[in-house]
């Protein structure tokens, strides 16, 4: 596991990558330059509202997007480029180096398949000259590890059998199977009652301490991000409006849109608790349709004509490894101050 | 699984009763069994069959001697023949049933292979391709393609090469004096196998690609590929596994129209199988074959719906439960 | 995503239906091949080069030249006119199926449907009847006993489509009655009948219009079937079918080539009415999927 460049090289480096889709109505834009990086052993939450392009990152990076999808940019995992993999190679990256958890656990598994079988599928085709008696072991093994009781009994089931919870507990143990590197968890959380939720997040966190896996957690939910992730990156319309840690990202916040999302969350530790939700106004913009200048510019309640409309703002850096993709940060420091 | 099929044969039974009874009353609505005899001069003679066959008495109980009969293995006599009309079905199942068998062995290979074959090459030339032979294939009526079939394919080649065979027959299953599986056999299979399944395969590679095309668009499908595994894996595995039991489904439920197209098929071939018994019988007003006959042929039909049941039950593990 | 569904939400429904079907090159191809058949068959009068039935025994069976372009028969009587006049007796024949089926189908689902309970389900339980034996069984009994015109081939054509049409809506009229709309008509006192004909109708007319498309295209292949038994339309009358059936006879014969065409001219207008039911059914449906 040791290599010469030493930690100095995150897990991942994601370098202006973006995804156009052909349609209709012209191409679409869903992922728009958008970098960063992905350091061994954390937990990067992605956070951002269905259509900021955060599934199509992990798509991406997985290999796993439509073939009418064109992607451009570079997608460095351990140094090696990824986008200009043929799909063979990406097939051994795929659940062995770098793994995947869907949102919706029930479509996610094959309902025709045992479990066990599931399971053990994922090992063996990385895997194949390990025994029968090997793969049972480890599919038992793996369910115990997700926290699934009387595994030797569940893996002779299908996933019609299992509650929504226990399906997701599944699809993460299939997903780390092989020890990946790097796991993707994408909206892992969605589909779940809110006291589920918590468990899936503690498995999550349990997997994560036991084999060591660097996470990128995907969600819309800001909530979730800030008890689970050690830096999170926001996502507006394609582009990276705002990333650095999360305890900065939250009391320190510098993009207006990441302030929305923040005041939209309903907090118990609020004094205007009881008050209506804060709602950002207006809707995201098409991916056919973007406008012009900042993306986020028709909704942002600080606009300003002059730069806002103009052009799309780079990142710039307003902490410790906190930057931010806005024109107008300094005014709304300012502001704030 | 044993309890779920029998309850489906148990609740099938009253639909092939009343089914029975309906085509009891039809037949004896629009069939005269003594229409021969209605000419004679001695009306002695129609009084005595009149009472022979039970006719003075109600449908209904008519009905009731009728299957009693025909549940003991009574089933009457041919007014064409005079043969024993169990015998007589019982003789015409046989080359029927090796149509129907090798009609759907033929069909579900080769609408199996086109329906993989056009969902993982969509919208390639070879998928336009057989789409559109799909769309020709359920637009022409079957028994002119038999016929264009003889041309093409036994006539035609006969003439051009002076043969004195030719090498595909168009008559029965057996030369004279042949039997058994052969090469003979086969020579006399191919073209009524193709014209009896030529709809049936253009329906199933439609539906076989529809549902393998759902299955690879599914997210499980998907994860397969997060976790790797390899593409021929993933067809067959996963996409195929899941489009089995539909499709199986459809294949069993379309077994009516496998029937049906016996009566043509049989007739274009001259086979002596249950389709050409219908035809005859009906033909000759022998009312005594046809009823027992709409009767085997129903309980047939029930039977692959029960195997369609069955077969989606044992395929897809959700059904078992419920 | 969303700016695009309300962008087509403001074209009315109509007109953006009628765009999807133009779209669609298949049906726009089979409406065109569809309407010159039509033309030529009903307009066969004006149109046909020879009039119906003349024969020319000095002649006798020819093969297709520029004179007669598809040849004539043993008769010397020219195949094209004859097909053309035969057309309109197969045309006839599919509408008329599709428009009773239709109507009887319609009815009767939508009445098992809304209606439910017993009625519902001793209809239905009806219908199986006819999955159960082989429809042209069934067709050649009763065609046999009723004798081949061209009335009782309709209407025992339409005997058996009816009960596909009927199951289709009547789980349609299931699912819709669950929706808030109907509860609201009900709720302000619409009578039952002017629920299903305001209400119902209006939601049913994407299924009813593509199955008017099918059932009209399986009576044309369908009676040509039963004319190869001998229970289609009878001679003098003429129908594709018929004279499919009496060219079936020509088979290793010289004049073989009269067996093409009557199969030709079904096959391409099945194909026309199938390639329009597909388009209907994605203009009317869009998010269906293509089956």
């Amino acid at each position: 596991m040791t290599h010469d460049d030493g930690p100095a090289e995150p897990l991942l480096v994601v370098d202006d990558l973006r995804v156009v889709f052909d349609t209709d109505r012209g191409p679409a834009v869903t992922v728009d330059g958008l970098s960063f990086e992905v350091r061994q052993g954390e937990t990067l939450g992605i956070v951002g509202e269905s259509g900021s392009g955060k599934s199509m990152t992990s798509l991406a990076i997985l290999g796993l997007l439509p073939p009418t999808a064109r992607v451009s940019g570079s997608i460095r995992f351990r140094g090696r480029e990824l986008l200009p993999l043929s799909d063979r190679e990406m097939r051994e990256l795929r659940g062995n180096e770098i793994s995947l958890v869907f949102q919706d656990a029930l479509a996610a598994l094959n309902p025709v398949m045992t479990v066990g079988d599931q399971l053990a599928e994922a090992v063996s085709v990385h895997h194949p000259k390990t025994s029968r008696d090997e793969l049972h072991r480890r599919s038992i093994e793996l369910l115990e590890l997700v926290g699934i009781p009387s595994a030797e009994t569940r893996i002779r089931q299908y996933p019609h059998e299992f509650s929504g919870g226990m399906r997701q507990r599944v699809d993460i143990a299939m997903a780390v199977a092989n020890d990946p590197a790097l796991l993707i968890a994408d909206e892992p959380t969605t589909a779940l009652d809110v006291t589920v939720q918590a468990q899936i997040l503690d498995v999550l966190r349990t997997v994560q301490d036991r084999t060591g896996t660097t996470v990128m957690l995907v969600t819309h939910d800001l909530g979730v991000v800030a008890g689970t992730a050690d830096r999170v990156l926001v996502m507006y319309a394609g582009n990276k409006v705002e990333e650095g840690p999360v305890e900065q990202t939250f009391y320190e916040t510098a993009h207006p849109y990441t302030r929305g999302l923040l005041a939209s969350l309903p907090r118990m530790d609020r004094r205007d608790r009881g008050e209506r939700l804060f709602q950002i106004a207006g809707q995201p913009p098409a991916a056919t349709a973007l406008p012009s200048g900042c993306r986020f510019a028709p909704r942002c309640p600080s606009f300003a004509a002059d730069p806002c409309a103009q052009s799309v703002p780079s990142p710039q850096t307003v902490g410790t490894d906190h930057v931010a993709a806005c024109h107008r940060v300094a005014n709304l420091r300012e502001e704030s101050a | 699984m044993l309890t779920y099929a029998v309850r489906r044969v148990l609740l099938s039974v009253p639909i092939v009763l009343i089914a029975s009874f309906v085509l009891f009353v039809a037949t004896r609505a629009t069939f005269d069994p003594l229409g021969k005899l209605r000419q004679s001069r001695d009306p002695s003679v129609l009084h005595r069959e009149t009472i022979r066959l039970g006719l003075d008495k109600s449908v209904p109980e008519q009905y009731f001697l009728w299957l009693k009969g025909f549940v003991t293995g009574d089933w009457g006599v041919s007014t064409r023949t005079g043969g024993d009309v169990r015998k007589m079905i019982l003789q015409a199942l046989w080359p029927t049933l090796q149509l129907i068998f090798w009609g759907i062995v033929f069909a579900v290979i080769i609408a199996g292979f086109i329906a993989i074959y056009s969902a993982v090459k969509q919208y390639s030339l070879a998928d336009h391709t057989l789409t559109a032979l799909s769309y020709v294939g359920i637009a022409l009526p079957a028994f002119w393609f038999g016929l264009v079939l003889i041309q093409l394919l036994a006539v035609l080649p006969r003439q051009q090469f002076g043969l004195t065979d030719p090498l595909l027959y168009f008559v029965g299953l057996h030369s004279p004096g042949q039997s058994g599986f052969n090469l003979d056999y086969l020579r006399h299979l191919v073209l009524p196998v193709l014209t009896l399944t030529i709809t049936l395969v253009a329906m199933w590679s439609r539906f076989g690609r529809a549902s393998m095309l759902d299955a690879l668009g599914s997210e499980y499908v998907r994860t397969a590929r997060a976790k790797g595994v390899p593409r021929r894996r993933i067809l067959l595995r996963h996409a195929a596994r899941n489009s089995l039991a539909p499709f199986v489904t459809v294949v069993a439920l379309d077994a009516a129209l496998l029937f049906g197209g016996l009566v043509v098929t049989e007739q274009i071939y001259s086979i002596p199988g249950m389709g050409r018994l219908f035809l005859d019988s009906l033909l000759t007003g022998d009312v005594f074959v046809l009823l027992p006959w709409l009767l085997v042929v129903a309980a047939a039909v029930v039977v692959c719906n029960l195997i369609a049941d069955i077969g989606y039950a044992i395929l897809d593990p959700r059904v078992r439960l419920r | 995503m969303s700016t695009g569904t309300a962008s087509a939400g403001q074209i009315s429904g109509t007109r953006a239906m009628l765009r999807r079907f133009r779209h669609h090159r298949l049906a726009l191809a089979g409406t065109v091949v569809l309407v010159l058949l039509v033309v030529a068959c009903f307009g066969a009068t004006w149109i046909a080069p020879a009039k119906q039935g003349v024969q020319d025994l000095a002649l006798g069976p020819t093969a297709p030249s520029w004179a007669h372009l598809l040849g004539t028969d043993e008769l010397g009587r020219d195949y094209l006119s004859e097909l053309l006049y035969a057309g309109r007796m197969s045309l006839a024949i599919g509408f008329f199926v599709a428009v009773v089926a239709t109507v009887v189908g319609t009815a009767v689902g939508a009445v098992a449907g809304y209606v439910g309970g017993v009625v519902g389900e001793v209809i239905m339980r009806l219908t199986d009847l006819f999955l159960i034996v082989p429809a042209i069984a069934i067709l050649a009994l009763a065609l046999n006993g009723l004798g081949s015109s061209p009335v009782t081939i309709v209407l025992v054509l339409s005997g058996i489509s009816w009960t596909y049409i009927a199951r289709v809506v009547r789980s349609q009229v299931l699912s819709l009655r669950e929706k808030e709309f109907i509860d609201a008509a009900k709720v302000t006192g619409t009578s039952t009948a002017r629920i299903l004909v305001r209400h119902m109708l209006p939601n049913l007319a994407g299924i009813i219009t593509v199955n008017i498309s099918l059932a009209a295209a399986s009576a044309i292949i369908v009676e040509s079937t039963l004319s190869f038994l001998g229970f289609g339309v009878q001679p003098p009358r003429t129908s594709w079918g018929n004279m499919l059936s009496q060219a079936s006879g020509l088979v290793g014969t010289p004049q073989v080539y009269l067996l093409y065409f009557p199969g030709l001219f079904i096959l391409v207008t099945v194909l026309c009415v199938n390639f329009i039911g597909d388009g209907l059914r994605d203009a009317l449906d869009p998010q269906g999927r293509q089956l």
